[in-house]
């Protein structure tokens, strides 16, 4: 395990420089918002990261029409400006003409993350793919270096493989995917991330994503070459062919030539990959990077994880938008049936109380149903006792596949891992579970280092804005043995797992770097590491005393040798009579430790 | 009046003693031995030194160690002090034997040849020796008889007395004649048990300050006074205080103490000259003069003799509060408690060398004269 910097220090430090990202922790758990803030963000002015013109991509012309000048600059001009003027520069901005201008948004910020952002996606799609046909994943990572800051990024998996006809909208069109209008655990859920990969290689490089997937052993694998039109959202197919002899049997493959820079250490491909393969004891993974030799993690099980359920919406977590459209697409003839059938924990008698505290008639045609009359019962919904989510859809990683995976790969004398039942945040069901492994070869007097992963990806970024740190920093280690000073994480030869699955994963930005910190997800990451912390408090006083009774040890063995000679100089004892009497005395004395 | 003794039967008695301190060290030493053969934790039991275990025995004349005991088991956090003990007692047998002596500091660094169960600081040595001081004291031996000897140095002596000191390895007996010394003073040895007396003298006066001993000492007020004149310089060294006792009881002379008429030189000096003192208890009895008595300086005095004064102290008020309240000593003769109730009342002290107020000499041709043809209102 890597743990040269205190990265929790370090972390902190960084969500204080990067206020855009907090500022936005409100937005966060509310899937339509999130479809929403990024519209809205997308009218203000760009200021934080101005793309550069990308040489080579086939969108660079539109990239410098921007469609909102900075405001300082329009003040200064002082002509006034009328709504016709106004109105002939409005016009749509696709989400990929938003993405250029704003890449920090997803992860892009700089050559280093970008490569590691890269890998990320394609990687947490490879396990998502596996996982859900239940395929125990093989997933190799190869990162090639073609030119001091180009390289290109190879995922390839032995998942179900993506159909022909899929595949250049899933790697040439962003916010298209298969996981954003389902409630269930995986890790992928927006729908943009492999497809902003592509898009940034193709900013950078002007090479396009290159894929080769093959749905079967006797199908045959397809080979695209897909670009992004960035101005309309849409892929560019520049190759397509179809391959008889693919080298594997079944799976997809993707490579992704970028500008990139390659270093070790934190927040590094490597640890990305080792803590992936922590978090994913099930997968074994192969990675090859420029200048070392592979490295294979081999399961640690061969067990695949239950398959995620997919479950409806609860009404707690619903935004009023989200209703309105869930009742619009509908086709129930009456608005109580519609809400049986499109949230979980509804039954037609809640459907009538809710009708019912809305007054707005549940015999009513959901699709027709006014704004008014919606927002009514969006209202209504808070007041009306629902039963909690089901959690059943939840698959953790389990307390003792954590301890199992930890012990393989962390050298430590102590190990204990915990499990929470599942819990509800705004109605979507989450769980928290706890890993820790204390002493043996870890550092002894740094801050514990604290893994974050959520639906079993690692989170590498924005520590200090993450509810993860803050159940950790909320925590008093102390009375579990632990040196703590006020408002920071513990300090000792530590490492802790912590991880949170839950069918909608609150992050505070898209590029899914922290959880936002709901009480609840706070208060029941603080449960786990107090369970985990209770038992870490009991190994250390065990041991504690286990070397004060070595050290009586010494005594006993120290001391008695001189109370042999006191007694034979002054009982003028023979040496043999000394030496029974010592013997005698250490029996006495080393069955009484125990009593 | 005593009269010299002869050498070879002190010499036999000594030796009769030195049999005793070996045979108690050896049964102590045997018992903890018999303890281990039977399986069983050793344990030893010394007397609490603490005032509180301590009893004043009016019969008897001076405090006596009550009947609380602390018992050291040897279990794995008491070995060391337990080897440390017997090291210590095997150190004392050894003295003994080759008729030596060891100061506490002398203790100390013998000790530094016992590998790990060296002492770390002399005051671990001290209370060690302290405590296997205690433990022998209940079988009536000093911790001279043990060969342990204090560091500190004794009082001097001057006046109408002849101390002989033999020397058993020679047989030679020194005279030493105490109106010898001019100026000077004979100094008590810090071991004084093999010491005998010759003398014509009517009584001992024990003086609380080297300045007053003095002035007496150059006017030569034992001839005058036919006595013999002992400096305690403040609380009398145990040598000083077994010196006086031996006097005392060889050769049947009432002691007079003189000090300060404060709390502390009543309840410090002149109490631990009489009965001894609460942590020492356990010595009390070779170690006190039960027939010591009070001649001044009295509260009384002040008074009588218009004495110049200070104001009494916070410290001295609560020294003598505390006297008044918790020392057996004062508590069992109301004719103190009144004096000290009455020196409270005053809220005064006087020094002994007050007096020089009404002439240098004036201590030695009116004040003690006068005291003296009074003894039957000293202080008990
Ligand atoms: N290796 C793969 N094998 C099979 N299907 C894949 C693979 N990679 C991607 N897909 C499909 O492509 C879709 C889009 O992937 P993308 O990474 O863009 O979005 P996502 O994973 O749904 O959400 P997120 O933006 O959070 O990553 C996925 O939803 C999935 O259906
Ligand atoms: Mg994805």
């Amino acid at each position: 395990m890597s743990k040269s910097s205190p990265g929790p220090r370090a972390g902190s430090a960084r969500s204080k420089s990067a206020p855009t990202t907090a500022r936005r922790t409100r937005a966060a758990g509310r899937p339509e918002h999130e479809q929403a803030s990024l519209f809205e963000l997308a009218a203000a002015p760009a200021s934080a990261a101005a793309p550069r013109p990308p040489a080579a991509a086939p969108a660079a012309p539109e990239a410098a029409d921007a469609p909102a000048r900075p405001a300082g600059r329009a003040r200064a001009a002082r002509r006034p400006v009328g709504a016709q003027e106004m109105a002939a520069r409005q016009r749509d901005i696709s989400v990929s003409e938003f993405f250029t201008k704003n890449r920090h948004l997803l992860g892009f910020d700089n050559p280093r993350k970008a490569l590691l952002t890269t890998v990320k996606e394609a990687v947490d799609n490879a396990l998502d793919a596996c996982e859900e046909a239940g395929i125990v994943p093989e997933v190799e990572v190869a990162i090639e270096q073609l030119a001091e800051d180009r390289f290109v990024a190879k995922v390839r998996d032995n998942g179900p493989g993506i159909v022909r006809e899929q595949i250049p909208k899933v790697f040439g069109k962003l916010l298209y995917g298969s996981k954003f209008h389902r409630y269930r655990q995986s890790r992928g859920q927006q729908g943009i991330g492999i497809s902003a990969a592509g898009m940034y290689g193709l900013l950078t490089t002007g090479r396009p994503v290159v894929v080769v997937s093959k749905t079967g052993p006797r199908k045959a694998a397809h080979h695209y070459e897909i670009a992004i039109d960035t101005r309309a959202n849409k892929p560019e197919i520049l190759h397509d062919a179809t391959i008889e002899d693919a080298a594997i049997p079944q799976g997809t493959e993707v490579a992704i030539t970028l500008e990139g820079q390659f270093q070790r250490g934190r927040r590094s491909v490597d640890e990305y990959m080792e803590l992936t393969a922590l978090a994913n004891p099930h997968g074994t993974f192969r990675y090859r990077s420029p200048g070392s030799e592979p490295v294979v993690w081999d399961r640690v099980t061969s067990e695949l994880p239950p398959e995620a359920r997919e479950i409806k919406p609860h009404p707690h977590g619903v935004e009023l938008g989200t209703l309105l459209k869930i009742l619009r697409d509908s086709d129930n003839r009456h608005l109580a049936e519609a809400l049986v059938a499109n949230f979980s924990r509804v039954s037609p008698q809640v459907a009538a109380e809710i009708c019912a505290k809305a007054k707005v008639s549940p015999k009513a045609s959901p699709r027709t149903l006014d704004t008014r009359a919606v927002e009514l019962l969006y209202r209504a919904i808070p007041h009306v006792k629902i039963l909690a989510p089901p959690t059943n859809c939840l698959v953790p990683i389990g307390a003792e596949l954590i301890e199992r995976a930890l012990r393989q790969r962390i050298k430590a004398d102590f190990f204990a891992a915990c499990t929470r039942p599942p819990a509800v945040y705004r109605g979507n069901p989450f769980l928290v579970e706890v890993g820790l492994a204390y002493g043996g070869g870890l550092p002894a007097d740094e801050l514990v280092d604290v893994l974050r992963f959520a639906n079993r990806v690692p989170l590498l970024y924005q520590a200090g804005a993450c509810a993860v740190t803050k159940g950790v920093v909320g925590t008093n280690w102390r009375s579990y043995g632990l040196p703590q000073s006020r408002g920071a994480p513990p300090s000792g030869p530590a490492i802790l797992f912590i991880h949170i699955a839950s069918v909608w994963v609150p992050f505070t930005s898209e590029s899914k770097e922290a959880v936002a910190s709901y009480p609840e997800i706070v208060k029941e990451i603080r449960l786990a590491l107090m369970d985990v912390g209770r038992r870490l408090g009991g190994f250390l006083r065990r041991r504690a005393r286990a070397a004060a009774e070595e050290k009586k040890l010494g005594y006993i063995t120290k001391y008695i040798p001189q109370i042999g000679i006191a007694l034979q100089d002054i009982l003028a004892l023979k040496d043999a009579q000394r030496d029974v009497a010592v013997a005698k005395l250490k029996d006495i004395l080393e069955r009484s430790r125990t009593v | 009046m005593a009269k010299r003794k002869d050498v070879a039967q002190a010499k036999k008695s000594k030796q009769a003693l030195d049999r005793r301190t070996v045979t108690a060290i050896v049964g102590a030493a045997g018992r903890v031995h018999d303890r281990i053969l039977e399986g069983q934790k050793p344990s030893m039991s010394f007397p609490l030194r603490t005032l509180s275990n301590v009893r004043y025995d009016k019969d008897r004349g001076y405090f006596e160690i009550g009947r609380s005991k602390k018992s050291r088991t040897m279990t794995v956090s008491t070995v060391r002090t337990f080897a440390q003990t017997l090291r210590m007692m095997s150190l004392s047998k050894e003295l003994v034997e080759t008729d030596d002596f060891a100061t506490k500091r002398d203790a100390y660094y013998q000790s530094k040849n016992w590998a790990d169960a060296a002492f770390a600081e002399q005051t671990e040595s001290d209370t060690v020796m302290d405590d296997i001081e205690a433990l022998f004291s209940v079988e009536g031996i000093s911790r001279e008889q043990l060969r342990f000897v204090p560091d500190e140095h004794g009082g001097a002596v001057a006046g109408r007395l002849v101390v002989f000191d033999p020397d058993y390895a020679s047989g030679e007996v020194h005279r030493i004649d105490c109106t010898q010394f001019g100026s000077g003073a004979y100094s008590i040895p810090s071991l004084v048990e093999h010491l005998s007396f010759e003398t014509d003298a009517k009584f001992v006066l024990a003086i609380e300050t080297g300045g007053m001993f003095q002035r007496l000492q150059s006017h030569r007020f034992w001839e005058k006074a036919n006595c013999i004149l002992v400096s305690m310089a403040g609380v009398p060294t145990r040598a000083t205080r077994r010196f006086i006792r031996k006097l005392s009881d060889e050769c049947g002379l009432p002691v007079f103490a003189f000090v300060d008429c404060d709390p502390y030189g009543i309840s410090n000096i002149y109490r631990t000259l009489k009965v001894g003192s609460g942590n020492a208890a356990h010595i009390s009895r070779f170690f006190c003069v039960p027939n010591a008595r009070y001649l001044g300086v009295t509260p009384q005095d002040i008074v009588d003799y218009k004495l110049p004064t200070h104001p009494l102290k916070e410290v001295d008020v609560k020294r003598a509060k505390d006297a008044l309240k918790n020392d057996p000593f004062f508590k069992a003769f109301p004719v103190w408690a009144k004096a000290i109730e009455q020196l409270l009342k005053m809220g005064v002290r006087a020094e002994q060398q007050a007096l020089a107020k009404w002439g240098l000499n004036y201590v030695l041709d009116e004040y003690l004269p006068r005291k003296l043809a009074q003894p039957q209102q000293f202080l008990p």
